[in-house]
């Protein structure tokens, strides 16, 4: 009975009277989804563990009275499963009905107006008018953080939320309490975000199948910035943007369409269109010589990488004492920010007060990031606005852009080149290998025979390697996802971590799963991680180190990596108190009409 | 003859509670000083013998519950008894563990034995606070007389027992509920599969029964298995602690032999003794809460597992709660519906947004003229999807006793619904 599911162990049942095939341990679920029969799931998240809640997937099993929850039971021996028949449907309508009655139906001015998934299932099931009263209570709106809003009265108390944060970030930010109808999801104590233990990954907002969780959208701002003459508006793109935005409007999954997007953003209205690719270029040139200056100076190893801005809030939070094993280099996106306020103005004569610094992100922390007071090293502030993948989309919808059609255009000149080193900063391995290649070269003054490190490649939480860089062992770690981060954050407090450099992302698969993604299952960010290493198999310029434009800014600007002006404006400084530290807390809500 | 029994209930009132020498006047730990001279297989073997149900309210077997946990070979075993006692209408393990502490705990122990565990826990509802003291006092005594602890009865064998206090949550009575209560967790149910003999309190190996379950594993180990059964009938083992309130005469807790019929228990002047003012019977409502609704048509059904189960009815925890015919079925279910509105757990949908639903449309019923067309319908399609799929065994009880009472009682659910709702309704 009690027995370890042997996924070589093959289970034959019937699904509708088809007969299939699966391995042991298999769920009813994924069985039906192999002969295309499509069971309906509201709180289920094929990334997610099983909750059961939402009962919409029931199924018979062997004509028995008793129902089974289709995400939550294996297959066995022989079983024949019925997925839908008359008291199937009655029973997953009436469910519907039910959280229908508690659900707002201003669906026209919902954010996730067409990407709702109850909104789906309604449809899908041929609701057209309501079965109760429709009582839906009234919350507030939260926007506790420029982040996340929380609009409780959206949520279908689903917890795939709460499961996201409290086991695959073990961050437990959020939480179910109080019981019956009133039964709801909720901070610790009812306390704001900011105030709790919320890093921003952004990660609840990701699998929220309704408008419940949401990035905080800030286009307007972006718009307002672009009418603005008196303003000249920069735009940079971080590397897992390209390959996930074409999702919003239909493209294949794993499309890279960087040159579409550059064509988009340009007729958009930004004067200069930019690459965050190109300052990841810059934060290897600076992290490459920080480890190396550590390894040679007895400095604090493992150093850990700090481009993830959830991770960074998570160190903050929970690993304090840990805080000087963080890289003091800024993120990619704060570095490009403190240049286009200061390199950028200076090569092109603009003057750097009316610039304004807009970056597209996959990530909601970095709205956070973006705000943090010291990040001002130029004198202003290094970026100004913050955009998800999502809200770019928005702004490119609204703008009547026909995005699959477009033609390709080039990134602008100096802040614009980049390497393939940069391009795979977007997933999850990225940032160790885009360093391996340059503290290699940088060290042994050799060129590397394969610039390719498979063994920090693909999707598993923690991955370990080690390589021969100049007759000195370097041991590597890679991790995403901030239960594998703490994994690796115990066993360096318990002295037992050997690594030398370790990179960490918050997300699960590193940037291109970040919470500012399109919503997608672990299958497209897979694809989307493919997609970041053919750009950088393509790329003719694979080294970050070897980037024209990047040697240029040392040449004409910086000097060199970890001079005096590159700690100006690149390097940043992190606190033990953490957020709590700095911030204060500037909760609005908003009635609902 | 007597149809009162005193095979489990032997001593209680008229010894001390927690003193171990009164305990073993009665025949107390006999069941224990056998037991550990027989093999784990042997005791399943009688508990088997037995057709011991269990006593909670979901009439598992026995045997095979202990049988399935002893073929785990995980360790350690926990065990655990389910002292929540939250139905409505039940205070039989009140009883036991009140005034027979000593016997639950030696059940409780011979099941120790059986699985080689070193810890069990009883959980013991929060308003029982005390009885968690008479508990621990009867813990401490037996522990001081060897029959729990370090090397009980001499024979190598350590155990020893826990009280864990709920905080008055009905659901906590569910018994994966209870265990993540144990742990300290929030009691709300756990997804099965896993089972709990599989992965219960603390991801380990449980056993988790009743009170009164427990509290039969002595009589069944000291008289035999065989014996035991022959108290009830072959297919309902031994004998049952009754309960028995509303409108009767005698309200109080009566160990009886699974067997006597409904109305023996209702109107025998040594239990229920009749109706008080010479009123008629309307209904009456089995095993707490969550049981079902019979009328004055099943008085005859024989009070067993298989002939109640047979009639649509169950045991259930043994609550028997008697209406006289000046109640109101709707009003009554209005209450039931208002218990489970209070108590769900909130996290699966037929039962936080069911109950609520079921709730508004019995009001409506019970006003004149308030019903909406579609209300029959409606609870009708209500109580299916609850029953059937919620997620646990209190959503999917819930609205057992309104789909047993409008067999019962159509003419009353339907006499305030407008006319065009009688129409719908039959269709």
């Amino acid at each position: 009975m009690s027995h370890i599911p042997d996924p070589n162990k093959s289970v034959n049942l019937t699904i509708d009277g088809i007969p299939v095939t699966v391995p042991e341990g298999t769920s009813i679920l994924e069985a039906a989804r192999k002969v295309n029969v499509k069971i309906p799931v509201l709180c289920h998240h094929p990334d997610l563990q099983v909750r059961a809640v939402c009962r919409l997937c029931v199924v018979e099993c062997d004509g028995g009275k008793k129902l089974k929850a289709a995400c939550a039971n294996d297959v066995w021996e022989g079983v024949n499963v019925v997925t839908d028949n008359a008291r199937l449907r009655g029973i997953r309508r009436m469910i519907l009905e039910m959280i229908l009655a508690e659900h707002p139906q201003d669906c026209l001015a919902c954010i996730r107006n067409q990407t709702c998934e109850l909104q789906e299932l309604a449809h899908q099931f041929g609701i057209y008018r309501p079965g109760f009263p429709v009582e839906a209570r009234h919350f507030d709106i939260v926007v506790d953080t420029d982040t996340l809003v929380r609009d409780m009265s959206k949520c279908v108390k689903c917890g795939r939320c709460v499961t996201m944060c409290q086991e695959v970030q073990t961050v437990r930010a959020i939480n179910t309490s109080s019981r019956s109808v009133d039964y709801e999801i909720t901070t610790p104590y009812d306390k704001p975000l900011i105030e709790g233990l919320c890093v921003y990954c952004g990660q609840c907002s990701s699998v929220c199948p309704v408008g419940a969780i949401y990035e905080n959208d800030q286009t307007d701002k972006v718009f307002e910035a672009l009418g603005d003459k008196e303003r000249h508006v920069v735009v940079q793109t971080a590397p897992a943007v390209r390959v996930a935005i074409g999702e919003e409007f239909g493209m294949p999954h794993g499309s890279v369409t960087t040159g579409k997007m550059v064509t988009a953003l340009k007729r958009l209205g930004f004067d200069k269109v930019f690459d965050t690719d190109f300052s990841a270029d810059v934060t290897i040139m600076e992290e490459g010589h920080e480890f190396l200056d550590r390894l040679n100076n007895k400095g604090r190893l493992p150093m850990i990488t700090s481009c993830s801005p959830g991770w960074i809030n998570f160190v903050e939070v929970f690993y304090p004492d840990l805080l000087p094993h963080l890289s003091t280099c800024k993120s990619p996106q704060q570095m490009f920010g403190a240049l286009a306020k200061s390199y950028y103005p200076s090569a092109y004569g603009v003057d750097p007060a009316k610039v304004t610094v807009v970056s597209i992100m996959p990530c909601t922390a970095k709205k956070f990031e973006s705000e943090r007071p010291e990040m001002n090293s130029s004198g202003y502030r290094d970026v100004d606005v913050v955009l998800t993948t999502r809200e770019l989309a928005r702004m490119i919808k609204i703008a009547g852009i026909d995005f699959p059609n477009l033609p390709e255009s080039e990134y602008d000149n100096i802040m614009g080149q980049s390497t393939g080193a940069a391009a795979i900063f977007g997933t999850s391995g990225g940032v160790m290998e885009a360093a391996l290649r340059t503290v290699y070269e940088v060290v042994t003054g050799e060129e590397l025979d394969s610039v390719d490190f498979e063994d920090v490649r693909g999707h598993q939480g923690i991955k370990k390697s080690s390589v021969m860089v100049g007759g000195t062992e370097v041991k590597i770690m890679v991790a995403n996802g901030l239960k594998n981060a703490r994994r690796v954050m115990n066993s360096i407090r318990r002295g037992e971590c050997d690594a030398h450099f370790i990179e960490i992302m918050s997300c699960p698969g590193g940037c291109v799963g970040g919470g500012g993604q399109p919503y997608a299952t672990s299958e497209t960010k897979r694809k989307r991680m493919e997609a970041l290493y053919r750009v950088d198999r393509d790329m003719p310029i694979r080294k970050s180190h070897k980037n024209p434009e990047v040697q240029a800014l040392y040449e004409k600007y910086l000097g060199e990596p970890l001079g005096e002006k590159s700690h100006k404006l690149l390097h940043t400084h992190y606190s033990t108190q953490g957020k709590h530290h700095w911030y204060v807390p500037h909760v609005t809500t908003s009635k609902r009409r | 003859m007597s149809k009162l029994k005193t095979l489990i209930t032997e001593g209680a009132g008229s010894i001390r509670p927690t003193e171990v020498e009164d305990y073993m006047n009665v025949g107390g730990y006999n069941g224990l000083k056998k037991a550990v001279t027989m093999t784990p297989e042997e005791i399943i073997g009688e508990v088997k013998k037995s057709q011991l149900l269990g006593r909670g309210g979901a009439a598992y077997p026995a045997g095979k519950k202990w049988e399935h946990l002893l073929h785990i070979d995980i360790f350690p075993k926990y065990i655990v008894c389910n002292a929540d006692e939250g139905e409505p209408g039940t205070f039989k393990d009140k009883l036991l563990m009140g005034k027979l502490p000593l016997r639950v705990i030696e059940g409780i122990t011979i099941a120790g034995y059986v699985f080689g565990a070193k810890a069990g826990y009883i959980y013991v509802r929060g308003e029982y606070r005390k009885i968690q003291r008479v508990l621990k006092e009867a813990i401490m005594h037996a522990k001081g007389a060897g029959f729990l602890g370090k090397n009980i009865l001499g024979r190598g064998f350590d155990f020893d027992i826990h009280v864990i206090s709920g905080a008055g949550a009905y659901v906590c009575g569910e018994n994966s509920a209870l265990l993540n209560s144990t742990e300290g967790k929030v009691g709300r149910p756990r997804i099965k599969p896993p089972h709990l003999a599989e992965v219960g309190l603390f991801l380990q190996p449980t056993l988790v029964n009743n009170v009164e379950s427990f509290a039969s594993i002595p009589a069944i180990v000291e008289g035999g298995g065989s014996t035991y059964c022959e108290y009830g009938t072959p297919d309902s083992g031994g004998t049952k602690l009754v309960c028995l309130s509303g409108h009767v005469n005698n309200r109080s807790t009566y160990e009886v032999p699974l067997g006597l019929t409904l109305r023996e228990l209702i109107y025998d002047p040594e239990l229920g003794n009749g109706i008080p003012n010479g009123k008629r019977l309307k209904f009456f409502h089995l095993g707490g809460q969550s049981g079902p609704i019979g009328g004055p048509d099943q008085l005859d059904t024989p009070y067993t597992y298989k002939g109640l189960s047979s009639n649509g009815l169950s045991v259930g925890s043994g609550a028997v709660v008697v209406m006289n015919e000046d109640v109101s079925i709707l009003e009554y279910l209005k209450g039931v519906t208002e218990f489970f509105l209070h108590e769900s757990c909130g996290k699966c949908v037929p039962c936080r947004e069911g109950n609520k639903q079921i709730y508004k449309i019995l009001c409506r019923l019970a006003t004149p003229g308030a019903p909406e067309p579609d209300d029959l319908n409606m609870l009708r399609r209500l109580v299916d999807t609850m029953i059937s799929a919620s997620f646990c065994g209190l959503g999917q009880s819930a609205a057992v006793a309104l789909n047993t009472a409008w067999k019962i009682f159509k003419d009353e659910f339907e006499i305030n619904a407008k006319p065009q709702a009688l129409g719908h309704a039959a269709a």
